[in-house]
């Protein structure tokens, strides 16, 4: 709901407080979620989601939550999706290019953001473009993975060289290969 | 091995430290005032209305901005006029907007422009498709401007696509980025262009400047973060027509902010087309003194044959004439 998301940026500095408490819990309980299955969790935990963060910050389940870094303001309903900052089409009266009755969502970013923290380090962090593949799907679990480094964020085994293709430029004599 | 008459890609030897091969940043990174323009893109197939337009603007900059369906109205695409330019020997900065085209098409783009010669890319965001002539088209956006920059930087920096494929020749671009100190969150767009820099933007070209208290504040921002260090400033300026194509701008044009003062001026003038063009030479004298302003960045929309007395009468092109590159006479191999 537009008049929540906005009480959102003004509680920016609570709220984030909140969430970052809430986020350790999430990763603490990774044992658990981890014994319970995360595919089986994926489900019931999008609809947890969907419904606070829904009502919260009309969020949009991009998959990729990055309201720590964007003052507690959802860039998915910016109607250009920016992720890193405002337009250059902002109104003067701080309201959205697109729909002017809005109010412009990096406005409320920045103004969230300067709550939170007055250093404004974390808005300054460059976001890359949106997964589109991990759209609609749990941001918390993903960041419990993350964090715990399993499932999609599980450290890739080192590749074996390729067998097919020996280097042709420097061939090792036979025997020395392992001396170094 | 083909064989080109002409190798737009290399009409310049490459220096150490520079990113491209171009003749924007030479020019700026040895210091002297940049001028760039912005060609205002036909509504035709023909090739000769690039030409003509170009041939007026070559004359007093040193690259010409080929612009990408600019307020979401449809014209000839910045690709194409790219090609065209670049094949005359032109001097390019191709824009790119993120409204358009999403990841695959754009990266396949920037390949085949730098293929092309184009030395130079601004990126942008795009203004809304409500802005333009077809409304109901689909709005991409599935990068933001930033986020092009990072993607632009990492092909020619990590010679990778976004995916980690390997690009075998990567693309040698200077690399832009936009910015509009004019409108809000104004106390914050200093260090959101400071962003762009950190994403790969070593150029910024900014919107229409009219207001120049409010262009000095944002550059003693910018210069508080040491951002003039790390990039370029093209500010932009542009003459006005007449006090009513002023009003019709600030109020339907995104982002551009028309102080009333400057209003009242032309419509005190007895000649308001003439005193736009004055409007001009006077903001442009106040621009250049800014500390950490490298050029300028002039759009005359519909007005290309003004460009050369503005620029002139400024006097910030001093002596300098840029030129095409020319055509060698042998023909030049591609894989030389
Ligand atoms: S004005 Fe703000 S909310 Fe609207 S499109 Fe631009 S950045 Fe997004």
């Amino acid at each position: 709901m537009y008049a929540v998301r906005l009480w959102s940026v003004r509680h920016a500095k609570g709220l984030n407080r909140f969430y970052q408490a809430f986020e350790k819990v999430v990763v603490a309980l990774h044992p658990l979620w981890n014994k319970i299955g995360y595919e089986k969790l994926e489900a019931p935990f999008q609809v947890l989601e969907r419904a606070t963060k829904g009502f919260l910050f009309d969020c949009q389940m991009c998959g990729q939550c990055a309201l720590s870094s964007t003052g507690m303001s959802c860039p998915m309903n910016c109607p250009k999706t920016l992720r890193n900052g405002p337009c250059g089409g902002v109104r003067p009266n701080g309201n959205c290019e697109v729909k002017p009755e809005m109010k412009c969502v990096w406005v409320q970013g920045w103004a969230g953001a300067e709550r939170m923290d007055g250093n404004l380090e974390k808005i300054k962090d460059v976001q890359i473009q949106v997964n589109n593949a991990i759209k609609g799907k749990s941001a918390w679990l993903r960041v419990v993975r993350m964090t715990k480094k399993v499932g999609e964020f599980a450290p890739k085994p080192p590749k074996a060289p390729p067998a097919k293709k020996p280097v042709a430029a420097a061939p090792a004599p036979a025997g020395e290969g392992k001396a170094a | 091995m083909s064989e080109l008459h002409f190798d737009p890609a290399a009409p310049l030897p490459s220096l150490p430290g520079h990113s491209s091969g171009g003749r924007l940043e030479r020019i700026l990174r040895s210091g002297r005032f940049a001028v760039t323009a912005e060609l205002n893109p036909p509504d035709s197939a023909d090739p000769r209305d690039v030409y003509d337009r170009a041939l007026v603007l070559s004359e007093v900059c040193d690259a010409i901005n080929a612009t990408d369906a600019s307020g979401a109205n449809c014209h000839m695409s910045s690709v194409g006029i790219c090609s065209l330019l670049t094949r005359a020997g032109y001097s390019v900065i191709m824009q790119i907007s993120c409204r358009d085209r999403n990841r695959i098409a754009i990266q396949g783009d920037v390949l085949g422009a730098a293929a092309m010669g184009v030395q130079n890319i601004l990126c942008l965001t795009g203004d809304g498709v409500q802005a333009g002539d077809q409304p109901e088209a689909k709005p991409v956006f599935d990068f933001d401007s930033t986020s092009l920059l990072n993607c632009i930087r990492g092909m020619r920096d990590d010679g990778k696509f976004l995916s980690g494929r390997k690009i075998t020749v990567p693309p040698r671009v200077f690399l832009g980025g936009a910015a509009n100190p004019f409108v809000p969150p104004y106390e914050h767009r200093a260090t959101h262009i400071g962003k762009k820099i950190a994403a790969g933007a070593q150029f910024i070209q900014t919107q229409y400047c009219y207001d120049v208290p409010m262009l000095r504040t944002f550059m003693d921002k910018v210069r508080a973060q040491g951002l003039h260090e790390k990039a370029f400033f093209l500010i932009g300026v542009g003459p006005l027509p007449s006090s009513k194509t002023a009003r019709w701008m600030r109020s339907n044009v995104p982002g551009v902010h028309i102080p009333d003062a400057v209003i009242e001026r032309m419509e005190k003038s007895k000649n308001e087309k003439a005193e736009g063009k004055q409007l001009a030479i006077d903001l442009i004298q106040e621009i250049k003194e800014i500390e950490g302003v490298h050029g300028l960045h002039v759009m005359a929309y519909r007005q290309e044959e003004f460009v050369n007395d503005i620029i002139h009468a400024s006097g910030v092109m001093k002596n300098r004439q840029p030129k095409r590159a020319p055509r060698p006479a042998e023909p030049v191999s591609v894989l030389a």
